[in-house]
């Protein structure tokens, strides 16, 4: 019964992102962690939304998820310094710099697609890098803070309250990840399945492909954005690396890792990628190579992922 | 006025003419073959068609509209589909799920974030109709991937009748088929023809499929035209009897 376990899925990822707070100092974690392994987990579901469900490959999205960061920053520490402000002029700058350079790329395929993306990627990387009266250059955009959240009726303290922090951020994850499975459902998201499945057959469907995945491009950059303001909010502080190329692979290693046909496969990736480096690089430098080699082996043997391991089992 | 003209079109690939000069008039309602040997141009005079290439020269007019340089998803919206030599489905997609994104392509709704209930009932309605249509009912939550060559044909088929065409181009429908599946793909082509009243343009080896159910037979040999006519001139045509034997001996 497909139908049963994928429900039961899940409840299973909602009670364990709900409860995380608690029982995470219990397992001898802290709470920053899941803050941080659920704000990787959305950037990596958008770059799903492009890799696993239209069949394109980004090695660019940590511009769009830096883009967001810096927009958050900028804006909180120069223009207004109020959390839903600075996260609406992060999603904003992603998103437009997304649309504007995705008829750009959206014709090309496979490694041209990538190396472009990359190529992108690195133009707003050195923009942040080298623009030392905006951006505080290699220094980064410091002395400001995430804002409380003032509903009027009452006041969220995300600032010093680190468990509200993460279940605003879990509400935000919960928002998007429920428009992407909503999308991925719809007539338009059955167009991008087409799409990965064969470019040829949807092109000779009348799908103006090239168009399409401008629109998934734009759509996974939007999210992956909306990530970005909060990992701003979560550090609050963004420097370079928020955008350079090696924080977009990280976004790639965690959807293959974590199975890139699933829809929670990103989110798996994500906590398997963040608490590894956790553990690990608390023993040796090197911790890189360790997550290389899980990486590599993971590849090899299952390349549908962690997920894509469970899934196999079950259906056995 | 035909439903489709192709004038004096030809396509050189550098040096090599793939299709030297070649016009075709379709009726709208006729069942017209192409066939030919082996790099005839046949394929690539389909692919000029259906806009997988421009012409280097020529016009092709379907409809009243000039089409030569039209992208292939603009002359699929004005009613032309076509199935490929190579079966192209969605491997990974169910049979149904395979029809279904069709049939919302065709219905307009490609860029539709939500269906509303009387919407997805249509869609769903003329699915199962599709699948009944192509004798899938057995298969249709089965990922067409997993399916025999001719069921994943017939799949393909109806995927392209999904797109309510006009015209219908089918590069050869039987390559590869056993018997049996032969005669299904041919019964089926004949019903779509014969009850559905549809214009069909297909290209074929199998001479039995072709003399079964072409109205007219166009030749083709090493990218120009030989010869055009009904089944019994075609057989009887001397030109035609030497490109095959020709090529034979």
């Amino acid at each position: 019964m497909p139908k049963f376990d994928k429900r039961a899925g899940d409840i299973l990822v909602w009670a364990l992102l709900l409860s995380a707070p608690f029982w995470l100092p219990t397992v001898g974690s802290y709470v920053e962690l899941g803050t941080r392994v659920v704000i990787y987990a959305l950037a990596a579901m958008a770059l799903n939304f492009l890799l696993g469900y239209t069949g394109v490959l980004s090695f660019g999205h940590a511009a769009y998820f830096g883009l967001g960061a810096y927009g958050t920053a900028l804006t909180m520490k120069y223009v207004y310094p109020s959390t839903p402000v600075g996260m609406l002029a992060g999603i904003v700058l992603g998103t437009v710099a997304a649309a504007l350079i995705g008829p750009m790329i959206a014709r090309l395929r496979g490694v041209y697609f990538a190396m472009c993306t990359i190529a992108f990627g690195q133009v707003f990387y050195f923009i942040a890098f080298q623009w030392f009266s905006l951006t505080g250059g290699d220094d980064g955009v410091s002395a400001w803070h995430r804002a409380p959240l003032d509903f009027g009726f009452a006041t969220l303290d995300i600032l010093n309250n680190n468990k509200a922090f993460y279940y605003f951020v879990v509400a935000i994850f919960a928002l998007c990840a429920a428009a992407m499975a909503f999308l991925l459902r719809s007539p338009f998201g059955r167009t991008l399945l087409a799409i990965r499945e064969n470019e040829r057959r949807a092109r000779f469907l009348g799908i103006p492909v090239d168009w399409h995945i401008w629109m998934s491009w734009v759509v996974s950059c939007f999210f992956v954005s909306v990530a970005g303001t909060l990992f701003a909010l979560m550090n609050d502080f963004v420097d370079p690396r928020a955008l350079r190329w090696d924080q977009s692979g990280n976004f790639v290693i965690m959807a293959v890792l974590g199975g890139m046909r699933s829809f929670w496969g990103p989110l798996i990736g994500s906590a398997i990628f963040l608490v590894l480096q956790d553990y690990i690089s608390s023993e040796t430098e090197n911790w890189m190579s360790f997550i290389g080699l899980f990486f590599v082996l993971v590849v090899l043997f299952f390349p549908r992922g962690v997920l894509g391991i469970i899934r196999r089992k079950a259906a056995s | 006025m035909s439903l489709l003209q192709v004038q004096n079109v030809s396509k050189h690939f550098g040096s090599l003419i793939a299709v030297n000069n070649v016009s075709m008039n379709v009726e709208a309602g006729e069942l017209r073959a192409i066939i030919g040997p082996n790099g005839a141009g046949k394929t690539t005079f389909f692919n000029l068609i259906t806009g997988f290439f421009s012409p280097t020269s020529g016009r092709i007019v379907f409809d009243g509209h000039d089409i030569s340089n039209l992208l292939p998803a603009r002359r699929v919206w004005l009613g032309m589909a076509r199935t490929f030599q190579v079966t192209e489905v969605f491997p990974e997609l169910s049979v149904r799920e395979n029809l279904r994104i069709s049939v919302e392509v065709a219905s307009g709704l490609r860029l539709r974030a939500w269906l509303s209930h009387t919407d997805d009932d249509k869609i769903r309605s003329r699915v199962s109709e599709l699948i009944d249509m192509g004798s899938l009912g057995g298969k249709a939550d089965r990922q067409v991937g997993e399916l025999s060559h001719g069921d994943q044909r017939a799949t393909e088929i109806m995927m392209a009748l999904a797109l309510n065409p006009r015209l219908l181009l089918l590069d050869e429908p039987t390559a590869g088929m056993g018997d049996q599946e032969t005669y299904d793909i041919t019964q089926l082509i004949s019903r779509l023809h014969k009850n559905g009243k549809l214009t069909i343009v297909l290209i074929e080896h199998d001479m039995r499929v072709v003399f079964h159910l072409a109205d007219r037979i166009m030749v083709l040999d090493q990218g120009k035209f030989l010869a055009e006519g009904t089944p019994p001139e075609i057989a009887a045509n001397k030109a035609v009897q030497t490109a095959y034997l020709g090529q034979a001996a």
